[in-house]
């Protein structure tokens, strides 16, 4: 392997394969190395897939990849012990005009992709680790693999090895991740008949139903659970902050059988055959959390710099947008002869600056430390709502009146006119 | 078998026999300077088991390769952690 790239790209996840689709359409040698037996079988997420920013690299993506669902119906809940207060949003016109979201199963999504940026010329390598940057004083050149003389060399390296970026860590580039910065989320795979899903959800054809839970279910720890309606499959899972797995000490199969369990979910999940459980971290610490993105031949994208909008559970979309961009960039600068270094790299830090990526992250930039310093938007308002829900639904002789009384005193026991004056402006900071 | 054995059953591992891709540093640490052992209450794969003297036994062989071991670990620092050789270590089928 002593041949020489314009581009190396380590890792075949969404935003590897983004950034070396690029590069290849526009006419450069690239290298894509993936550490698992195929692209895809290192790979873990819900998932849930945006259109738009596969959309702009591969327009037809829809008569091709291998897709779930669509979603026609969100749903949140909040869940207390045994009870959920909850809000559907279903709109199946969504079947009718182009998706723009998708249930997929990502071994499966990230095979095609990767497939996609080969036929555009990639040069792909599987079952190859990357151990090491290689450099030439600060410049980044290569990189060596656990191949037999395994150092490749190129003129950028882009970094898309994922959440735990080894390459990073041990390059400097990036920080050992703290507990608070990320979150642990374990899943299962269930499998049914079609018909019994289709049923179940109210759902037809390749219509799909996605569920985000928030409450008791996570025990105080901030976090979130999800159901999503594949083909035929259910994908049940549940996140939280690591620093607080380790503070309470609850193994997460644990707190995913308790979530199976929850009288909300036990009956859409009855008489599922498990076939895969899966773990993987998710980065939570948002804005703050995000390095320093370029330097002398190299580059970083996707979970391994951190780009993951947790509000809104978006991550893979953001790993293509951050890919394409990082590609475009190297295209560009070499276009113009300009080397790639760490001042003309800057470009791509910029570029993001002035997407959708970079904006979103600011505006959620507080949202963890507010969750996080108050617990009870996770344990004390899911029993309060739940239980006024139950108030004002029984009919028992109580005049609605009284009952309104008795709710409102409820939430002022628990949190006073103060905490509740308080809990509504933080909320609106941490969201606005 | 457990909860977490037989969920991880379920999946499909291609075993590097005796080259485990992740190593305690130094097994006294864990058994007598660290009191919170994290690692065996947070590894979603059950991966780190408590011994009656306080000592912690790592078996990678069930691993998802989340990293949660080497970032809890962080008074003591004292998990070696890498990836598994290219091809090695779980193969998820769905993901």
């Amino acid at each position: 392997m002593k041949e020489r790239f314009d581009a190396i790209v380590v890792g075949a996840g969404p935003a590897g394969s983004a950034a070396a689709l690029t590069l290849a359409r526009g006419g450069r040698k690239v290298l894509q190395i993936e550490r698992g037996e195929y692209p895809g079988s290192k790979n873990v997420q819900g998932a849930i897939l945006y259109a738009d920013s596969l959309q702009k690299l591969i327009p037809n993506f829809r008569d091709e990849a291998p897709l779930e669902r669509h979603l026609i119906e969100q749903r949140l809940w909040i869940l207390d012990d045994r009870s959920y207060l909850g809000s559907t949003f279903r709109s199946p016109a969504a079947s009718e005009a182009e998706p723009d979201r998708y249930t997929i199963l990502r071994a499966q999504f990230d095979k095609w992709f990767a497939k996609k940026a080969e036929e555009a010329g990639v040069l792909l390598i599987c079952e190859t680790t990357v151990l090491d940057l290689l450099r030439e004083g600060k410049r980044v050149v290569g990189v060596r693999t656990d191949r037999e003389d395994g150092e490749v060399y190129a003129d950028v390296v882009i970094l898309a090895d994922g959440v735990n970026s080894v390459l990073a860590r041990k390059a400097g580039i990036r920080p050992e991740l703290g507990a608070g910065e990320v979150a642990l989320a374990v899943k299962e795979v269930l499998f049914y008949p079609q018909e019994t899903l289709e049923d179940r959800f109210g759902i037809q054809g390749e219509e799909g139903v996605a569920i985000e839970m928030v409450g008791k279910i996570t025990r105080g720890m901030v976090g979130t659970a999800f159901l999503y309606t594949n083909k035929e499959s259910l994908a049940v899972g549940i996140g939280c902050l690591l620093s607080d797995f380790r503070r309470e000490k609850i193994p997460p199969y644990v707190l995913l059988e308790r979530l199976k369990e929850h009288p909300a979910l036990r009956p859409l999940l009855r008489d599922g055959e498990m076939k895969e459980y899966t773990a993987h971290l998710i980065p939570e610490g948002g804005y703050r959390s995000i390095p320093k993105l370029s330097g002398d031949g190299w580059l970083i994208v996707g979970d391994a710099g951190m780009f993951v909008n947790s509000v809104h559970r978006e991550g893979s979309n953001l790993a293509m947008e951050t890919g394409r961009i990082a590609a475009e960039t190297v295209l560009e600068l070499k276009e113009a002869g300009a080397p790639l270094t760490e001042s003309n790299l800057r470009l791509y830090r910029r570029r993001l600056e002035s997407s959708f990526v970079m904006k979103d992250l600011r505006k959620y930039r507080h949202v963890h430390e507010v969750l996080e310093n108050n617990r009870h938007f996770l344990t004390t308002y899911p029993e309060l709502v739940n239980r006024a829900a139950e108030t004002l639904l029984r009919v028992d002789g109580v005049d609605k009146r009284a009952k309104e009384r008795e709710i409102a005193r409820s939430f002022r026991k628990r949190r006073s006119y103060r905490g509740l004056l308080s809990d509504a402006v933080k909320l609106w900071r941490a969201f606005r | 078998m457990n909860e977490v054995e037989e969920k991880l059953y379920q999946n499909r591992y291609r075993l590097d026999a005796g080259r485990p891709h992740i190593r305690i540093r130094n097994p006294e640490v864990c058994r007598s300077r660290c009191g919170e052992k994290s690692c065996a209450a947070c590894c979603p794969a059950g991966c780190y088991t408590l011994g009656s003297e306080g000592e912690v036994t790592l078996l990678t062989d069930g691993c998802l390769e989340c990293g949660t071991c080497r970032i809890i670990c962080s008074e003591f620092r004292n998990v070696d952690w890498e990836y598994p050789r290219g091809g090695f270590g779980v193969l998820f089928k769905f993901g």
